[in-house]
Protein backbone atom coordinates (compact mmCIF):
# COMPACT_ATOMS: atom_id res chain seq x y z
CA UNK A 1 0.00 0.00 0.00
CA UNK A 2 1.39 3.35 -1.09
CA UNK A 3 5.03 2.58 -0.22
CA UNK A 4 6.58 5.06 -2.63
CA UNK A 5 9.84 6.89 -2.09
CA UNK A 6 8.29 9.58 0.08
CA UNK A 7 5.85 8.81 2.87
CA UNK A 8 2.36 10.09 2.11
CA UNK A 9 1.20 13.01 4.27
CA UNK A 10 -1.63 10.81 5.56
CA UNK A 11 -1.38 7.05 5.68
CA UNK A 12 -3.84 4.59 7.18
CA UNK A 13 -3.01 0.89 7.09
CA UNK A 14 -5.50 -1.82 8.00
CA UNK A 15 -7.17 0.15 10.80
CA UNK A 16 -9.62 -1.72 12.98
CA UNK A 17 -11.78 -0.19 15.69
CA UNK A 18 -14.76 -1.58 17.54
CA UNK A 19 -17.09 0.01 20.05
CA UNK A 20 -18.56 -2.88 21.98
CA UNK A 21 -20.35 -5.04 19.43
CA UNK A 22 -20.15 -2.45 16.68
CA UNK A 23 -17.24 -2.71 14.29
CA UNK A 24 -16.67 0.88 13.18
CA UNK A 25 -13.55 0.18 11.12
CA UNK A 26 -12.74 -3.17 9.49
CA UNK A 27 -9.34 -2.93 7.87
CA UNK A 28 -9.49 0.64 6.60
CA UNK A 29 -6.51 1.66 4.43
CA UNK A 30 -5.86 4.77 2.38
CA UNK A 31 -3.21 7.37 1.67
CA UNK A 32 -3.07 11.06 0.74
CA UNK A 33 -0.04 12.53 -1.00
CA UNK A 34 1.34 15.81 0.27
CA UNK A 35 -0.50 18.88 -0.99
CA UNK A 36 -3.56 16.98 -2.22
CA UNK A 37 -7.16 16.84 -1.07
CA UNK A 38 -8.40 13.37 -0.18
CA UNK A 39 -12.16 13.04 -0.04
CA UNK A 40 -13.45 10.33 2.26
CA UNK A 41 -16.95 9.66 1.07
CA UNK A 42 -19.51 7.52 2.81
CA UNK A 43 -22.93 7.44 4.41
CA UNK A 44 -23.62 8.11 8.08
CA UNK A 45 -22.09 5.39 10.20
CA UNK A 46 -19.59 4.30 7.53
CA UNK A 47 -16.66 5.03 9.87
CA UNK A 48 -15.57 8.41 8.53
CA UNK A 49 -15.53 10.19 11.87
CA UNK A 50 -13.86 7.24 13.63
CA UNK A 51 -11.09 7.38 11.02
CA UNK A 52 -10.62 11.12 11.53
CA UNK A 53 -10.56 10.67 15.31
CA UNK A 54 -7.81 8.08 15.01
CA UNK A 55 -5.77 10.21 12.62
CA UNK A 56 -6.05 13.24 14.92
CA UNK A 57 -4.97 11.21 18.01
CA UNK A 58 -8.35 11.47 19.73
CA UNK A 59 -8.81 7.72 19.62
CA UNK A 60 -6.39 4.78 19.46
CA UNK A 61 -7.00 2.07 16.86
CA UNK A 62 -7.53 -1.52 18.07
CA UNK A 63 -5.07 -2.66 15.41
CA UNK A 64 -3.38 -1.39 12.28
CA UNK A 65 -1.25 1.72 12.06
CA UNK A 66 -1.50 5.25 10.77
CA UNK A 67 0.88 8.14 10.23
CA UNK A 68 0.30 11.82 9.63
CA UNK A 69 3.19 13.96 8.35
CA UNK A 70 5.37 10.87 8.90
CA UNK A 71 4.47 10.67 12.60
CA UNK A 72 2.75 7.67 14.14
CA UNK A 73 -0.67 8.49 15.58
CA UNK A 74 -0.01 6.48 18.74
CA UNK A 75 3.77 6.62 19.31
CA UNK A 76 4.32 10.23 18.21
CA UNK A 77 0.92 11.64 19.20
CA UNK A 78 2.38 14.62 21.05
CA UNK A 79 4.53 15.78 18.13
CA UNK A 80 1.82 15.00 15.65
CA UNK A 81 -0.65 17.39 17.25
CA UNK A 82 1.48 20.40 16.33
CA UNK A 83 1.29 19.35 12.66
CA UNK A 84 -2.48 19.14 12.28
CA UNK A 85 -5.59 21.26 12.33
CA UNK A 86 -9.04 19.82 12.96
CA UNK A 87 -12.41 21.30 12.07
CA UNK A 88 -15.33 19.09 12.85
CA UNK A 89 -19.02 18.84 12.26
CA UNK A 90 -19.69 20.30 15.68
CA UNK A 91 -18.23 23.74 14.98
CA UNK A 92 -16.22 23.57 18.18
CA UNK A 93 -15.99 27.17 19.24
CA UNK A 94 -16.57 28.66 22.67
CA UNK A 95 -19.90 30.44 22.38
CA UNK A 96 -19.22 32.77 25.26
CA UNK A 97 -16.01 34.09 23.75
CA UNK A 98 -15.87 36.51 20.84
CA UNK A 99 -14.56 35.34 17.48
CA UNK A 100 -11.27 37.03 18.13
CA UNK A 101 -10.93 35.62 21.66
CA UNK A 102 -11.58 32.13 20.30
CA UNK A 103 -8.77 32.38 17.76
CA UNK A 104 -6.38 33.99 20.24
CA UNK A 105 -7.05 31.20 22.72
CA UNK A 106 -6.25 28.54 20.12
CA UNK A 107 -3.07 30.43 19.17
CA UNK A 108 -1.97 30.49 22.79
CA UNK A 109 -2.66 26.77 23.11
CA UNK A 110 -0.46 26.13 20.04
CA UNK A 111 2.10 28.19 22.02
CA UNK A 112 2.46 30.88 19.38
CA UNK A 113 2.89 33.54 22.07
CA UNK A 114 0.56 36.37 22.98
CA UNK A 115 1.44 38.88 20.25
CA UNK A 116 1.73 36.33 17.47
CA UNK A 117 -1.61 34.83 18.50
CA UNK A 118 -3.25 38.24 18.29
CA UNK A 119 -1.75 39.03 14.88
CA UNK A 120 -2.73 35.62 13.52
CA UNK A 121 -6.28 36.00 14.85
CA UNK A 122 -6.64 39.32 13.00
CA UNK A 123 -5.30 37.79 9.78
CA UNK A 124 -7.75 34.90 9.94
CA UNK A 125 -10.72 37.10 10.83
CA UNK A 126 -9.97 39.13 7.70
CA UNK A 127 -9.46 36.02 5.55
CA UNK A 128 -12.74 34.48 6.71
CA UNK A 129 -14.75 37.70 6.49
CA UNK A 130 -15.42 37.82 10.21
CA UNK A 131 -13.89 41.22 10.96
CA UNK A 132 -17.26 42.86 11.62
CA UNK A 133 -18.23 40.08 14.01
CA UNK A 134 -14.81 39.81 15.66
CA UNK A 135 -15.91 41.42 18.91
CA UNK A 136 -19.25 39.65 19.25
CA UNK A 137 -19.68 36.46 21.27
CA UNK A 138 -19.79 33.44 18.97
CA UNK A 139 -23.27 32.54 20.23
CA UNK A 140 -24.61 35.44 18.15
CA UNK A 141 -23.10 33.96 14.94
CA UNK A 142 -25.06 32.25 12.18
CA UNK A 143 -24.34 28.57 11.46
CA UNK A 144 -22.17 29.49 8.49
CA UNK A 145 -20.17 32.05 10.47
CA UNK A 146 -19.59 29.52 13.24
CA UNK A 147 -18.23 27.02 10.73
CA UNK A 148 -15.94 29.64 9.27
CA UNK A 149 -14.68 30.48 12.74
CA UNK A 150 -14.16 26.78 13.46
CA UNK A 151 -12.22 26.38 10.23
CA UNK A 152 -10.18 29.50 11.01
CA UNK A 153 -9.33 27.98 14.40
CA UNK A 154 -8.01 24.87 12.65
CA UNK A 155 -5.69 27.07 10.57
CA UNK A 156 -4.24 29.16 13.40
CA UNK A 157 -0.87 27.38 13.46
CA UNK A 158 -0.71 26.99 9.65
CA UNK A 159 -0.65 23.19 10.03
CA UNK A 160 0.64 21.22 7.02
CA UNK A 161 -2.17 18.68 7.37
CA UNK A 162 -5.79 19.59 7.84
CA UNK A 163 -8.74 17.38 8.79
CA UNK A 164 -12.21 18.59 7.88
CA UNK A 165 -14.91 16.30 9.23
CA UNK A 166 -18.11 16.99 7.30
CA UNK A 167 -17.42 20.72 7.09
CA UNK A 168 -20.74 21.61 5.46
CA UNK A 169 -23.17 19.23 7.17
CA UNK A 170 -26.14 21.25 8.38
CA UNK A 171 -25.38 24.37 6.35
CA UNK A 172 -27.90 25.88 3.93
CA UNK A 173 -26.98 25.83 0.21
CA UNK A 174 -25.56 29.33 0.30
CA UNK A 175 -23.46 28.56 3.35
CA UNK A 176 -22.19 25.40 1.68
CA UNK A 177 -21.17 27.23 -1.44
CA UNK A 178 -19.26 29.86 0.48
CA UNK A 179 -17.62 27.13 2.59
CA UNK A 180 -16.53 25.36 -0.60
CA UNK A 181 -14.97 28.53 -1.93
CA UNK A 182 -13.14 29.01 1.36
CA UNK A 183 -11.81 25.45 1.32
CA UNK A 184 -10.72 25.79 -2.31
CA UNK A 185 -8.82 28.96 -1.49
CA UNK A 186 -7.11 27.20 1.38
CA UNK A 187 -6.05 24.09 -0.49
CA UNK A 188 -4.54 26.16 -3.27
CA UNK A 189 -1.87 27.06 -0.70
CA UNK A 190 -0.46 23.50 -0.66
CA UNK A 191 -1.96 22.15 2.54
CA UNK A 192 -2.77 18.43 2.60
CA UNK A 193 -6.44 18.04 3.39
CA UNK A 194 -8.53 15.07 4.42
CA UNK A 195 -12.17 15.91 3.94
CA UNK A 196 -14.99 13.61 4.97
CA UNK A 197 -18.37 14.11 3.45
CA UNK A 198 -21.61 12.39 2.68
CA UNK A 199 -22.26 14.80 -0.17
CA UNK A 200 -21.13 13.52 -3.54
CA UNK A 201 -21.06 16.92 -5.18
CA UNK A 202 -18.80 18.13 -2.39
CA UNK A 203 -16.25 15.35 -2.93
CA UNK A 204 -16.56 15.86 -6.68
CA UNK A 205 -15.80 19.54 -6.42
CA UNK A 206 -13.11 19.64 -3.73
CA UNK A 207 -11.20 16.34 -3.73
CA UNK A 208 -8.27 15.32 -5.92
CA UNK A 209 -8.80 11.70 -5.00
CA UNK A 210 -11.76 10.00 -3.37
CA UNK A 211 -12.00 6.91 -1.23
CA UNK A 212 -15.49 5.56 -0.89
CA UNK A 213 -16.04 3.83 2.43
CA UNK A 214 -18.93 1.79 3.67
CA UNK A 215 -19.19 -0.38 6.80
CA UNK A 216 -15.68 0.56 7.89
CA UNK A 217 -13.61 -0.29 4.84
CA UNK A 218 -12.75 1.16 1.44
CA UNK A 219 -14.97 -0.11 -1.34
CA UNK A 220 -13.56 2.01 -4.17
CA UNK A 221 -10.99 4.70 -4.75
CA UNK A 222 -9.75 6.93 -7.53
CA UNK A 223 -10.39 10.36 -8.99
CA UNK A 224 -13.99 11.43 -9.41
CA UNK A 225 -13.69 10.71 -13.15
CA UNK A 226 -12.23 7.25 -12.61
CA UNK A 227 -15.04 6.37 -10.26
CA UNK A 228 -17.66 7.63 -12.67
CA UNK A 229 -16.10 5.58 -15.49
CA UNK A 230 -16.54 2.48 -13.38
CA UNK A 231 -20.31 2.67 -13.61
CA UNK A 232 -20.29 2.66 -17.38
CA UNK A 233 -19.32 6.01 -18.83
CA UNK A 234 -21.71 8.37 -20.51
CA UNK A 235 -25.40 7.96 -21.10
CA UNK A 236 -27.28 9.27 -24.06
CA UNK A 237 -30.73 10.61 -23.26
CA UNK A 238 -33.18 11.34 -26.08
CA UNK A 239 -36.54 13.00 -25.63
CA UNK A 240 -38.89 11.95 -28.46
CA UNK A 241 -41.39 14.17 -30.21
CA UNK A 242 -45.05 13.72 -29.36
CA UNK A 243 -46.32 10.64 -31.19
CA UNK A 244 -42.92 9.45 -32.36
CA UNK A 245 -42.50 5.70 -32.96
CA UNK A 246 -40.75 4.30 -29.92
CA UNK A 247 -39.88 0.98 -31.57
CA UNK A 248 -38.09 2.70 -34.42
CA UNK A 249 -36.27 4.93 -31.95
CA UNK A 250 -35.05 1.85 -30.10
CA UNK A 251 -33.88 0.31 -33.37
CA UNK A 252 -32.04 3.49 -34.34
CA UNK A 253 -30.29 3.84 -31.00
CA UNK A 254 -29.50 0.13 -30.98
CA UNK A 255 -26.72 0.94 -33.47
CA UNK A 256 -24.91 3.30 -31.09
CA UNK A 257 -25.66 1.70 -27.74
CA UNK A 258 -23.44 -0.75 -25.82
CA UNK A 259 -26.47 -2.45 -24.27
CA UNK A 260 -30.05 -2.56 -25.57
CA UNK A 261 -31.52 0.96 -25.16
CA UNK A 262 -34.54 1.43 -22.93
CA UNK A 263 -37.65 3.53 -23.42
CA UNK A 264 -39.59 5.24 -20.69
CA UNK A 265 -42.37 7.82 -20.92
CA UNK A 266 -41.21 9.63 -24.07
CA UNK A 267 -37.51 9.21 -23.30
CA UNK A 268 -35.05 6.72 -24.69
CA UNK A 269 -31.79 6.08 -22.86
CA UNK A 270 -28.67 4.35 -24.06
CA UNK A 271 -25.25 3.64 -22.59
CA UNK A 272 -22.57 4.90 -25.02
CA UNK A 273 -19.25 4.24 -23.34
CA UNK A 274 -17.54 2.95 -26.50
CA UNK A 275 -18.50 5.79 -28.82
CA UNK A 276 -17.67 8.72 -26.55
CA UNK A 277 -18.04 12.14 -28.21
CA UNK A 278 -19.22 10.79 -31.58
CA UNK A 279 -22.34 9.26 -30.04
CA UNK A 280 -24.62 12.27 -30.43
CA UNK A 281 -23.87 12.85 -34.13
CA UNK A 282 -24.32 9.18 -34.96
CA UNK A 283 -27.53 8.90 -32.91
CA UNK A 284 -29.03 11.92 -34.66
CA UNK A 285 -28.16 10.46 -38.09
CA UNK A 286 -29.66 7.04 -37.26
CA UNK A 287 -32.84 8.57 -35.79
CA UNK A 288 -33.20 10.73 -38.89
CA UNK A 289 -32.85 7.63 -41.14
CA UNK A 290 -35.66 5.97 -39.15
CA UNK A 291 -37.78 9.14 -39.37
CA UNK A 292 -38.03 9.56 -35.61
CA UNK A 293 -38.57 13.16 -34.53
CA UNK A 294 -36.81 14.30 -31.36
CA UNK A 295 -37.21 17.25 -29.01
CA UNK A 296 -33.94 17.00 -27.13
CA UNK A 297 -30.80 14.90 -27.07
CA UNK A 298 -28.02 15.04 -24.48
CA UNK A 299 -25.03 13.16 -23.13
CA UNK A 300 -25.09 12.83 -19.37
CA UNK A 301 -22.03 11.94 -17.29
CA UNK A 302 -22.90 9.61 -14.42
CA UNK A 303 -22.87 11.42 -11.09
CA UNK A 304 -21.04 10.14 -8.04
CA UNK A 305 -24.51 9.28 -6.81
CA UNK A 306 -24.77 6.71 -9.61
CA UNK A 307 -21.36 5.42 -8.52
CA UNK A 308 -22.40 5.12 -4.94
CA UNK A 309 -25.62 3.32 -5.66
CA UNK A 310 -23.92 0.89 -8.00
CA UNK A 311 -21.18 0.15 -5.44
CA UNK A 312 -23.25 -0.17 -2.30
CA UNK A 313 -26.85 -0.61 -3.31
CA UNK A 314 -27.81 2.47 -1.34
CA UNK A 315 -27.55 6.21 -1.68
CA UNK A 316 -24.74 8.06 0.10
CA UNK A 317 -26.79 10.78 1.68
CA UNK A 318 -29.26 8.72 3.66
CA UNK A 319 -27.29 5.58 4.43
CA UNK A 320 -30.38 3.38 4.22
CA UNK A 321 -30.70 0.40 1.94
CA UNK A 322 -31.75 1.14 -1.59
CA UNK A 323 -35.46 1.15 -2.23
CA UNK A 324 -38.05 3.00 -4.27
CA UNK A 325 -36.94 6.59 -4.05
CA UNK A 326 -33.19 6.29 -3.60
CA UNK A 327 -32.57 4.53 -6.92
CA UNK A 328 -35.01 5.75 -9.56
CA UNK A 329 -32.42 5.33 -12.32
CA UNK A 330 -32.14 1.61 -11.69
CA UNK A 331 -35.90 1.19 -11.96
CA UNK A 332 -36.07 3.02 -15.23
CA UNK A 333 -33.40 0.79 -16.72
CA UNK A 334 -35.23 -2.37 -15.80
CA UNK A 335 -38.65 -1.05 -16.86
CA UNK B 1 9.06 25.36 26.62
CA UNK B 2 9.39 22.88 29.47
CA UNK B 3 6.45 20.60 30.17
CA UNK B 4 5.73 22.35 33.46
CA UNK B 5 5.88 25.86 31.96
CA UNK B 6 3.63 24.65 29.15
CA UNK B 7 1.10 23.20 31.59
CA UNK B 8 1.11 26.43 33.60
CA UNK B 9 0.69 28.64 30.54
CA UNK B 10 -2.11 26.47 29.11
CA UNK B 11 -3.88 26.43 32.47
CA UNK B 12 -3.77 30.22 32.71
CA UNK B 13 -5.12 30.59 29.15
CA UNK B 14 -8.02 28.25 29.91
CA UNK B 15 -8.78 29.63 33.37
CA UNK B 16 -9.05 33.13 31.93
CA UNK B 17 -11.31 31.74 29.21
CA UNK B 18 -13.62 30.34 31.91
CA UNK B 19 -13.68 33.56 33.89
CA UNK B 20 -14.51 35.66 30.82
CA UNK B 21 -17.83 33.88 30.55
CA UNK B 22 -18.98 34.79 34.05
CA UNK B 23 -19.95 38.44 33.46
CA UNK B 24 -21.45 37.38 30.10
CA UNK B 25 -23.78 34.90 31.76
CA UNK B 26 -25.28 36.89 34.62
CA UNK B 27 -27.86 34.16 35.23
CA UNK B 28 -25.09 31.78 36.25
CA UNK B 29 -23.69 34.32 38.65
CA UNK B 30 -27.11 34.93 40.17
CA UNK B 31 -27.70 31.21 40.65
CA UNK B 32 -24.31 31.04 42.24
CA UNK B 33 -24.97 33.71 44.87
CA UNK B 34 -28.72 33.98 45.35
CA UNK B 35 -29.29 30.33 46.17
CA UNK B 36 -26.89 30.20 49.14
CA UNK B 37 -28.27 33.48 50.43
CA UNK B 38 -31.75 32.03 50.34
CA UNK B 39 -30.46 29.03 52.29
CA UNK B 40 -29.01 31.27 55.00
CA UNK B 41 -32.27 33.17 55.41
CA UNK B 42 -34.42 30.02 55.39
CA UNK B 43 -32.29 28.22 57.94
CA UNK B 44 -31.82 31.14 60.28
CA UNK B 45 -35.43 32.23 60.31
CA UNK B 46 -37.39 29.04 59.58
CA UNK B 47 -35.40 26.31 61.37
CA UNK B 48 -33.37 28.56 63.64
CA UNK B 49 -36.00 28.73 66.38
CA UNK B 50 -36.47 24.94 66.46
CA UNK B 51 -32.89 23.69 66.35
CA UNK B 52 -31.11 23.64 69.70
CA UNK B 53 -27.38 24.41 69.59
CA UNK B 54 -26.16 24.53 73.20
CA UNK B 55 -23.79 27.40 73.82
CA UNK B 56 -24.37 29.12 70.47
CA UNK B 57 -26.79 31.37 68.68
CA UNK B 58 -28.06 29.27 65.79
CA UNK B 59 -26.80 31.81 63.23
CA UNK B 60 -23.25 31.45 64.62
CA UNK B 61 -23.53 27.67 64.53
CA UNK B 62 -25.03 27.70 61.05
CA UNK B 63 -22.74 30.02 59.10
CA UNK B 64 -19.66 27.75 58.97
CA UNK B 65 -21.92 24.85 57.97
CA UNK B 66 -23.79 26.66 55.25
CA UNK B 67 -20.59 28.15 53.85
CA UNK B 68 -18.99 24.70 53.67
CA UNK B 69 -22.07 23.41 51.88
CA UNK B 70 -22.11 26.19 49.34
CA UNK B 71 -18.34 25.88 48.75
CA UNK B 72 -18.74 22.14 48.24
CA UNK B 73 -21.34 22.89 45.57
CA UNK B 74 -19.18 25.59 44.01
CA UNK B 75 -17.44 23.05 41.81
CA UNK B 76 -20.64 22.46 39.88
CA UNK B 77 -19.52 25.27 37.56
CA UNK B 78 -16.66 22.95 36.58
CA UNK B 79 -19.00 20.02 35.98
CA UNK B 80 -21.37 22.18 33.96
CA UNK B 81 -18.59 23.73 31.89
CA UNK B 82 -16.84 20.45 31.19
CA UNK B 83 -19.93 18.58 30.13
CA UNK B 84 -20.84 21.50 27.84
CA UNK B 85 -17.34 21.40 26.35
CA UNK B 86 -17.65 17.67 25.73
CA UNK B 87 -21.09 18.01 24.17
CA UNK B 88 -20.10 20.87 21.89
CA UNK B 89 -16.90 19.20 20.65
CA UNK B 90 -14.56 21.70 22.28
CA UNK B 91 -12.82 18.94 24.21
CA UNK B 92 -12.06 17.28 20.86
CA UNK B 93 -10.44 20.48 19.68
CA UNK B 94 -8.40 20.82 22.88
CA UNK B 95 -7.31 17.20 22.73
CA UNK B 96 -6.13 17.64 19.14
CA UNK B 97 -3.94 20.61 20.13
CA UNK B 98 -0.31 20.27 21.25
CA UNK B 99 -1.23 21.38 24.76
CA UNK B 100 -0.93 19.97 28.27
CA UNK B 101 -3.27 17.06 29.03
CA UNK B 102 -4.23 18.41 32.43
CA UNK B 103 -4.69 22.08 31.50
CA UNK B 104 -8.36 21.92 30.56
CA UNK B 105 -9.23 20.42 33.94
CA UNK B 106 -6.80 22.52 35.95
CA UNK B 107 -8.08 25.64 34.17
CA UNK B 108 -11.61 24.73 35.15
CA UNK B 109 -10.87 23.91 38.77
CA UNK B 110 -8.68 26.99 39.28
CA UNK B 111 -11.33 29.30 37.89
CA UNK B 112 -13.74 27.99 40.54
CA UNK B 113 -11.55 29.54 43.25
CA UNK B 114 -12.37 33.22 42.59
CA UNK B 115 -16.03 32.25 42.25
CA UNK B 116 -15.96 30.47 45.59
CA UNK B 117 -14.26 33.49 47.14
CA UNK B 118 -17.05 35.68 45.81
CA UNK B 119 -19.80 33.46 47.19
CA UNK B 120 -17.94 33.32 50.52
CA UNK B 121 -18.04 37.13 50.71
CA UNK B 122 -21.71 37.32 49.84
CA UNK B 123 -22.61 34.66 52.40
CA UNK B 124 -20.59 36.26 55.16
CA UNK B 125 -22.13 39.65 54.43
CA UNK B 126 -25.64 38.20 54.64
CA UNK B 127 -24.70 36.18 57.72
CA UNK B 128 -23.35 39.23 59.51
CA UNK B 129 -26.54 41.13 58.69
CA UNK B 130 -28.49 38.21 60.19
CA UNK B 131 -26.47 38.43 63.38
CA UNK B 132 -23.33 36.31 62.82
CA UNK B 133 -20.20 37.28 64.85
CA UNK B 134 -16.64 36.05 64.61
CA UNK B 135 -15.21 35.05 67.98
CA UNK B 136 -11.55 34.65 67.06
CA UNK B 137 -8.49 36.55 65.79
CA UNK B 138 -7.81 37.74 62.26
CA UNK B 139 -5.15 35.12 61.55
CA UNK B 140 -7.48 32.24 62.39
CA UNK B 141 -10.36 33.78 60.43
CA UNK B 142 -8.09 34.02 57.37
CA UNK B 143 -6.84 30.46 57.86
CA UNK B 144 -10.50 29.44 57.82
CA UNK B 145 -10.95 31.22 54.47
CA UNK B 146 -7.87 29.46 53.06
CA UNK B 147 -9.16 26.10 54.26
CA UNK B 148 -12.56 26.73 52.67
CA UNK B 149 -11.01 27.65 49.32
CA UNK B 150 -8.73 24.60 49.40
CA UNK B 151 -11.69 22.40 50.28
CA UNK B 152 -13.70 23.93 47.40
CA UNK B 153 -10.79 23.25 45.06
CA UNK B 154 -10.74 19.58 46.09
CA UNK B 155 -14.47 19.30 45.43
CA UNK B 156 -13.99 20.93 42.03
CA UNK B 157 -11.97 17.86 41.03
CA UNK B 158 -14.84 15.59 42.07
CA UNK B 159 -17.13 17.70 39.93
CA UNK B 160 -14.62 17.56 37.07
CA UNK B 161 -14.97 13.79 37.05
CA UNK B 162 -18.77 14.09 37.25
CA UNK B 163 -18.78 16.55 34.33
CA UNK B 164 -16.69 14.27 32.14
CA UNK B 165 -18.97 11.30 32.80
CA UNK B 166 -22.24 13.20 32.28
CA UNK B 167 -24.01 13.04 28.96
CA UNK B 168 -25.35 16.58 29.37
CA UNK B 169 -24.98 19.61 31.64
CA UNK B 170 -28.40 18.82 33.14
CA UNK B 171 -27.25 15.35 34.18
CA UNK B 172 -24.07 16.77 35.64
CA UNK B 173 -26.14 19.14 37.72
CA UNK B 174 -28.48 16.49 39.08
CA UNK B 175 -25.68 13.98 39.80
CA UNK B 176 -23.92 16.72 41.75
CA UNK B 177 -26.98 17.56 43.81
CA UNK B 178 -27.87 13.95 44.49
CA UNK B 179 -24.37 13.19 45.74
CA UNK B 180 -23.66 16.29 47.75
CA UNK B 181 -26.98 17.07 49.44
CA UNK B 182 -27.00 13.94 51.63
CA UNK B 183 -23.31 14.38 52.32
CA UNK B 184 -23.77 17.90 53.66
CA UNK B 185 -26.97 17.19 55.59
CA UNK B 186 -25.60 14.05 57.25
CA UNK B 187 -22.88 16.13 58.89
CA UNK B 188 -22.48 18.72 61.60
CA UNK B 189 -23.26 21.51 59.12
CA UNK B 190 -26.85 22.25 60.17
CA UNK B 191 -27.52 20.36 63.40
CA UNK B 192 -25.31 19.02 66.23
CA UNK B 193 -24.20 15.45 65.40
CA UNK B 194 -25.15 14.39 68.96
CA UNK B 195 -28.83 14.84 68.06
CA UNK B 196 -28.70 12.19 65.32
CA UNK B 197 -29.81 8.53 65.68
CA UNK B 198 -27.22 5.73 65.85
CA UNK B 199 -25.79 4.79 62.47
CA UNK B 200 -26.30 8.23 61.01
CA UNK B 201 -24.35 9.67 63.91
CA UNK B 202 -21.34 7.44 63.21
CA UNK B 203 -21.52 8.30 59.52
CA UNK B 204 -21.66 12.02 60.29
CA UNK B 205 -18.66 11.74 62.60
CA UNK B 206 -16.38 10.35 59.87
CA UNK B 207 -17.90 12.49 57.12
CA UNK B 208 -15.19 14.89 55.86
CA UNK B 209 -17.82 17.64 55.69
CA UNK B 210 -18.15 17.36 59.48
CA UNK B 211 -14.37 17.59 59.85
CA UNK B 212 -14.17 20.73 57.73
CA UNK B 213 -17.23 22.36 59.35
CA UNK B 214 -15.82 21.69 62.83
CA UNK B 215 -12.45 23.07 61.76
CA UNK B 216 -14.03 26.28 60.48
CA UNK B 217 -16.05 26.57 63.71
CA UNK B 218 -12.84 26.26 65.67
CA UNK B 219 -11.09 28.89 63.55
CA UNK B 220 -13.99 31.37 63.55
CA UNK B 221 -15.78 30.69 66.85
CA UNK B 222 -12.95 29.25 69.02
CA UNK B 223 -14.72 25.95 69.66
CA UNK B 224 -12.41 23.11 70.80
CA UNK B 225 -10.04 22.21 67.99
CA UNK B 226 -9.45 18.45 68.40
CA UNK B 227 -7.61 17.37 65.24
CA UNK B 228 -10.07 18.94 62.84
CA UNK B 229 -7.95 21.66 61.26
CA UNK B 230 -5.03 19.56 60.11
CA UNK B 231 -7.33 16.61 59.33
CA UNK B 232 -9.30 18.93 57.04
CA UNK B 233 -6.20 19.75 55.05
CA UNK B 234 -5.36 16.04 54.88
CA UNK B 235 -8.85 15.33 53.53
CA UNK B 236 -8.44 17.97 50.82
CA UNK B 237 -5.10 16.51 49.73
CA UNK B 238 -6.54 12.98 49.72
CA UNK B 239 -9.56 14.00 47.64
CA UNK B 240 -7.37 15.74 45.07
CA UNK B 241 -4.97 12.79 44.99
CA UNK B 242 -7.86 10.46 44.21
CA UNK B 243 -10.03 12.54 41.88
CA UNK B 244 -7.52 14.57 39.86
CA UNK B 245 -5.83 11.49 38.30
CA UNK B 246 -9.22 9.86 37.67
CA UNK B 247 -10.49 13.00 35.94
CA UNK B 248 -7.34 13.41 33.82
CA UNK B 249 -7.54 9.75 32.80
CA UNK B 250 -11.16 10.20 31.77
CA UNK B 251 -10.32 13.41 29.88
CA UNK B 252 -7.82 11.53 27.69
CA UNK B 253 -10.50 9.22 26.28
CA UNK B 254 -13.71 11.23 26.58
CA UNK B 255 -15.66 11.77 23.38
CA UNK B 256 -18.79 13.49 22.15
Amino acid sequence: MGQGLSTPAILAEDLHKSFGETQALRGLSFAAEEGTVLGVLGPNGAGKTTAVRILTTLLNPDSGRATVAGLDVVEDAVKLRSQIGLAGQYAAVDENLTGKENLEMVGRLYHLGRDASRTRADELLAQFELVDAAKRPAKTYSGGMRRRLDLAAALVARPPVLFLDEPTTGLDPRGRLSMWETIEGMTAAGTTVLLTTQYLDEADRLADRIVVIDHGSVIAEGTADELKDRVGGERLEVQLEEGADVERALTALGYVSDDPPVADDGWVRASVRKRGGRAIAEAVRRLDEENVGIQDIALRRPTLDDVFISLTGHSAEDGSESDDETAPAAEEVSA
Amino acid sequence: MSALAMAASDTVVLASRNLKRIPRQPDLLIAYTVQPVMFVLLFVFVFGGAIVTPGFDYVDFLMPGIIVQSIAFGGFVTALGLSEDVQKGLIDRFRSLPMSRSAVLAGRTFSDIPLNLLSLFVLLAVGILAGFNFDSDVGKVLLGVVLLLFFGYAFSWIFALVGLYSSSPETANSIGFTAIFPLTFASSAFVPVASMPDGLKQFAEVNPITTVVDAVRHLWLSTPAHSDVWMSFVWCVVLIAIFAPLAVRRYRVVSV
